[in-house]
């Protein structure tokens, strides 16, 4: 059998994640459906991410599909030393697709090349979270009426931050500009600019975060600033602030620009901006249920024609 | 050194590599004659080693292995005392169970099971772990 698995976005061509985008819209139009009525979803997240969970497990729910697992390895047998390979093939004589978090890299494509059912990777350690990068895209899609020729200001970590990696790979194919906003320590590892230089995508560096720089924007992607992730801890009490959101900041911007975040934030984002029609963070967090709806059918085998002719009730 | 009649040379091994090589083809734990000579004057590297294994030829595994350590190494098969073949030791497009991920995050550090590496550029001796995809120098991998 094909192996349908997602472990990584960067396995779908530009053609198979516009499908993906097309089939979560009719998901957003129809949310409830049966599509999966008689299916079984295994949700094993061997660390704790409330978010993803419940966000994976709903769309599951709103497809028909019943769900099993654990949400905290605690209470499972690989606290007892069980291998993962071991829980994987248990699991999948019960379930008919997995969906599964774990802290360590390269669990879910190692999982997906011993399973018998397929894996739907829901992030595996600092490696790859590919259905928040299709909520992104999704949102920015939905947001701009296109992925093509977009200005992105990724704001933060761009170091350690997974999602902004992940989207940028994701959109090599949509001839975009990106602007990288981040302090010295936090700035793009030499390989994803490397990276960009491969695939011709345009790229500007900056250390400066106010309204002049981000006044060109479409997307403001903002990430938290860890102090955890600092060596130097004078340096993180000197731009900890520096890369905070401000009401104020968007007087210049653009009319189309969203500001998008994968959340949960702490301060980065300040309240005030909550209310401002440009902030778009919690409409991101539910298009992950439409993102996410697309992924287990596209994994479990079911075509976007057979999504649109589902009008049953 | 004695001539072989049928068996394999290993030449061109960097000196400080020789007893790396050695225990790699786990030649200590041979019965045949071998004849394991170091220091020797090379033009390429300065100073080389050279192993003569008698009756002993190795499969396309265990030379990806030594390519690993010693990307120049060239082995000399020899039969009825006549160099009948000659191999240049080249990496492999990809590494399966012979290096440990530097990641210690690395599912492969943390549950039975082979390692797996992408050669993604030879010349540089670049790697990129099939698990959790870090790129990684030659230089700086441990065999397992």
């Amino acid at each position: 059998m094909e192996n349908r698995s997602l472990v990584t976005i960067a396995e779908h061509s530009k053609e198979k994640i516009l499908y993906l985008l097309e089939m979560a819209r009719e998901f957003e139009k129809k949310p409830n459906r049966r599509l999966l009525a008689e299916k079984v979803v295994a949700t094993l997240f061997f660390e704790p991410s409330t978010r993803t969970r419940l966000s994976f497990e709903t769309a599951a729910n709103r497809l028909g599909a019943r769900v099993i697992g654990f949400t905290d390895p605690k209470v499972t047998s690989s606290s007892k030393g069980e291998t993962l390979k071991d829980t994987i093939m248990m699991v999948s004589n019960y379930a008919d697709i997995i969906v599964m978090r774990h802290y360590l890299e390269g669990a879910a494509r190692y999982a997906s090349e011993i399973a018998p059912v397929p894996i739907v990777n829901a992030g595996d350690g600092a490696n790859q979270h590919p259905s928040q990068t299709m909520l992104d895209l999704y949102s920015i899609y939905k947001t701009q009426g296109t992925l093509e020729n977009l200005n992105i200001y990724l704001v933060g970590d761009l170091k350690y931050g997974r999602t902004v990696h992940s989207l940028l790979m994701a959109m090599r194919h949509f001839n975009p500009t990106f602007h990288f906003i981040a302090p010295d320590e936090l700035k793009m590892p030499e390989e994803y600019k490397l990276y960009c230089k491969e695939h011709h995508i345009r790229y500007e560096e900056h250390t400066d975060f106010n309204e002049n720089t981000i006044a060109d924007a479409d997307i403001l992607y903002m990430t938290r600033v860890q102090r955890e992730r600092f060596t130097d801890l004078m340096e993180y009490e000197r731009v900890k602030d520096v890369y905070i959101l401000h009401n104020k900041m968007l007087a210049k911007t653009r009319p189309n620009l969203r500001i998008l975040h994968p959340l949960p934030r702490v301060n980065e984002i300040a309240y005030d901006v909550d209310d401002n029609p440009k902030a778009y963070y919690f409409q991101q967090a539910q298009n992950g249920l439409y993102a996410r709806q697309a992924i287990l059918c596209d994994v479990l085998g079911i075509t976007l024609d057979e999504v649109k002719a589902d009008t049953a009730r | 050194m004695a001539a072989l009649e049928n068996g394999t040379v290993i030449d061109h091994i960097p000196s400080e590599k020789l007893f790396t090589v050695v225990s790699l083809l786990d030649l200590q734990h041979e019965t045949n004659n071998i004849t394991i000579g170091n220091n020797f004057e090379s033009k390429k590297l300065g100073k080389k080693g050279i192993v003569k294994i008698a009756d002993r030829f190795f499969s396309e595994e265990e030379i990806s292995r030594l390519a690993v350590v010693a990307p120049n190494i060239r082995l000399n098969i020899i039969r009825n005392y006549e160099v009948v073949e000659k191999k240049q030791v080249v990496l492999p497009d990809e590494l399966k169970g012979i290096v440990k991920c530097n990641n210690p995050k690395c599912i492969t550090n943390n549950e039975p099971m082979l390692t797996w590496f992408h050669v993604i550029d030879k010349e540089k001796g670049l790697l990129k772990c099939h698990y959790c995809e870090k790129e990684q120098q030659i230089d700086n991998i441990k065999l397992l």
